[in-house]
């Protein structure tokens, strides 16, 4: 705005004022804004607590005891504070061993995982070679084939491993590698994962953003094609690739998938939480030396703590790294 | 490359194996070195591809045209039968075509809701307001809440349901239900109800949809970050109202990425763990009779359900991106 423009109107003259002189503009124009800010926040709140709520309750109805659940005057504050439910529920899902196999298992596969993925899409992003068309076509199609439809097939694979007929050749009979975790890590390693055809398009995209003079200046100076990757090209990736790291590793602590088909030779908490009701009544059994149906209500109440100690490890690793989930994945995607 | 492109297709074929055969002409150029690079760094794909993809998926289509028998002592054999188990999967099992009739439905109504639901958040996310910060964060944290294990655990819960059901007798009841109060309103005033109920189906599921829209904001975000603001202040100059440059601008900017949103909504749906039609795989697959062989037979209908989905939607996408171009 001009100078003379601001002293036209007057900062110092009533907003009844300037609404005169603009003809009643300016009010409409204000209450359009106000309206629009407040119908903003009402929405924004709304879905904000809808998204929220349901752990809210979780962790207030965690603390009630039994009695609490069947009172019906109780909704949202516990009468009889107690922290027994959650010993139960880390009897069920086998706590502390499950959760660390889980960490542990998790940080293995994402590693695994991004460290291929970013190898592969650097291949895409930079180097020409032939069929590239075709097999970044095969990568689009690793992102839409539901693994369901090889689980089966490969079920039997990893059932009944040979390389060939090779290890029949030397052992006289095929290994079974279900219970080991081998068979995953060589998936991970070799980007047929848990959604690791996504993790190449991200990281594609972000190197294909990366002007090529960068590398170009490398070459010039004599710096190797590995040397440049590792000294020039990782550096700058390395937001990208934190937030697919994260993204692997949230997605694998939650999997029920492929923990189920390939690790099943580890205890892991996702697959104990899922299968956390069919313990239930035999815990319950055993404790009294009589068999016992769980009610309902109680299930549900131990089935949200096991879901509550599933998310709170995330919620807070999310807290800490929220701007490398969201902010780097924003960038990676502009480009389409 | 734009001259090698008038070259027949067997010379550059020839090219290209001959840039992976040391001692040839073409062998020594940098396009060759490069060539040999790039493919160093995608072998591992290459190799995952083949033997975890390719493999199993040709393997997986052989079974789902056989009877595959375990033995005792472990291995299994498989008998040709006929297109046997695709006739039971879609015929003769009293549940997988109602079910993935109803997944289907529920499919096509959610997809359409997410986007428009992400891309509303998405708008409303990208302007500045106070307390905007927070709000990104928790319209994210689904892409946590929502993954693997957590949704459905708990709807697998009978009291669960049953509390749903009664809690939605009760509102109907007595009139709480705004949404279903509302519909009854409607019908009555005698507005067409077929499409309302499709409205409505979507209100009520508004949480499910919410959850599922967490990588959809993020993409859709990133898409409208990246217009630049001088297209606004252009339009704003020449008299465009808000309203318009939305649609003049906003929407045409962002449109492409309306088709990677949707597959992206149409494959999370399809792979999702509280979807009865997995469910049902899986309990055919693991459950008493070890059903292999129908398993398969299932899933290849899926994906080929899920395929189709997905290019009915590319190919209305595509057009409509077109006519804002």
């Amino acid at each position: 705005m001009s100078k003379d423009n601001t002293v036209f109107i007057g900062k110092n003259k009533s907003f009844w004022e300037r609404n005169r002189r603009s003809e009643g503009y300016l009010l409409k124009r204000r209450s359009g804004q106000i309206a629009l800010s407040v119908i903003r926040a009402l929405l924004m709140f709304g879905l904000c607590f809808m998204i929220i709520q349901p752990m809210l309750t979780r962790l207030s109805m965690s603390f009630m005891e039994e009695r609490d659940l069947y009172d019906s005057t109780i909704i949202l504050l516990p009468r009889h504070v107690t922290l027994d439910n959650y010993r139960i529920v880390a009897d069920l899902t086998s706590f502390p061993t499950s959760m660390l196999n889980t960490l542990w298992i998790s940080l293995l596969i994402s590693a695994c995982q991004v460290v291929a993925a970013t190898l592969v899409a650097y291949g895409f992003a930079r180097f020409d070679f032939p069929l590239k068309k075709f097999w970044f076509g095969c990568v689009v199609a690793l992102i839409i084939i539901p693994p369901q439809t090889i689980q089966t097939s490969l079920y039997m694979t990893f059932a009944n491993f040979d390389i060939l007929g090779l290890i029949t050749l030397i052992k006289g009979s095929t290994i079974n590698l279900r219970s080991s975790i081998l068979p995953y890590v060589l998936m991970s390693l070799t980007c047929v994962g848990l959604k690791n055809g996504l993790f190449i398009y991200m990281l594609r995209q972000y190197f294909r953003s990366v002007p090529e003079s960068l590398e170009e200046a490398a070459y010039v100076d004599g710096c190797s094609t590995m040397h440049t990757f590792v000294k020039i090209m990782l550096p700058d990736a390395m937001p990208t690739i934190a937030s697919c790291f994260l993204f692997s590793f949230v997605w694998q602590w939650t999997d029920l998938f492929y923990s189920r088909n390939f690790l099943s030779g580890y205890t892991l908490y996702s697959v104990q939480l899922s299968t956390i009701v069919s313990r239930m009544s035999r815990y319950f059994s055993d404790n009294a030396n009589q068999s016992i149906v769980v009610p309902n209500g109680r299930q549900l109440q131990l089935i949200s703590i096991g879901v509550l100690i599933c998310c709170i490890p995330l919620i807070i690793l999310y807290c800490f790294t929220q701007r490398t989930f969201v902010e780097s994945l924003a960038m990676t995607g502009s480009k389409e | 490359m734009s001259g090698k492109s008038r070259k027949s297709i067997f010379a550059s074929i020839a090219e290209a194996v001959q840039m992976y055969i040391p001692g040839t002409k073409v062998y020594h150029t940098m396009p060759a070195r490069r060539a040999r690079i790039g493919t160093l760094f995608i072998l591992p794909f290459i190799i995952g591809f083949i033997f975890f993809m390719v493999q199993p998926l040709i393997f997986s289509f052989q079974m789902s045209l056989h009877e595959v028998k375990l033995r005792a002592g472990g291995g299994f054999e498989m008998v040709w039968n006929n297109y046997h188990n695709y006739n039971y999967a879609l015929f003769r099992d009293p549940d997988f075509n109602q079910d993935l009739l109803t997944e289907s439905g529920r499919m096509v109504v959610n997809t359409i809701a997410t986007l428009v639901m992400s891309f509303v958040i998405a708008v409303i996310l990208n302007q500045k307001f106070k307390g905007r910060i927070i709000c990104r964060v928790i319209f994210f944290l689904p892409v946590i809440l929502s993954s693997g294990v957590l949704p459905g655990i708990e709807s697998s819960n009978e009291f669960y349901n049953m509390m749903g059901d009664i809690a939605n007798n009760v509102q109907n009841s007595s009139g709480v239900n705004i949404s279903a109060s509302l519909q009854q309103l409607l019908q009555v005033s005698g507005v067409g109800s077929g499409v309302f109920d499709v409205i409505f189906q979507m209100i009520d599921a508004i949480y499910d949809i919410v959850m599922a829209s967490g990588i959809q904001i993020i993409i859709f975000l990133s898409g409208l970050q990246s217009i630049s603001p001088s297209l606004y202040e252009a339009a704003d100059v020449e008299g465009c109202s808000a309203w318009e440059s939305f649609w003049k601008i906003t929407f045409p900017m962002v449109s492409p990425l309306l088709l990677v949103n949707c597959i992206y909504t149409i494959i999370d749906f399809f792979m999702k763990n509280d979807n009865s039609v997995v469910e049902l795989i899986n309990s055919t697959m693991y459950g008493v009779q070890l059903n292999f062989g129908v398993a398969s037979a299932m899933s290849w209908i899926y994906f080929g359900v899920a395929l189709l989905f997905i290019a009915i939607s590319t190919f209305i996408i595509t057009r409509v991106v077109k006519s804002y171009e």
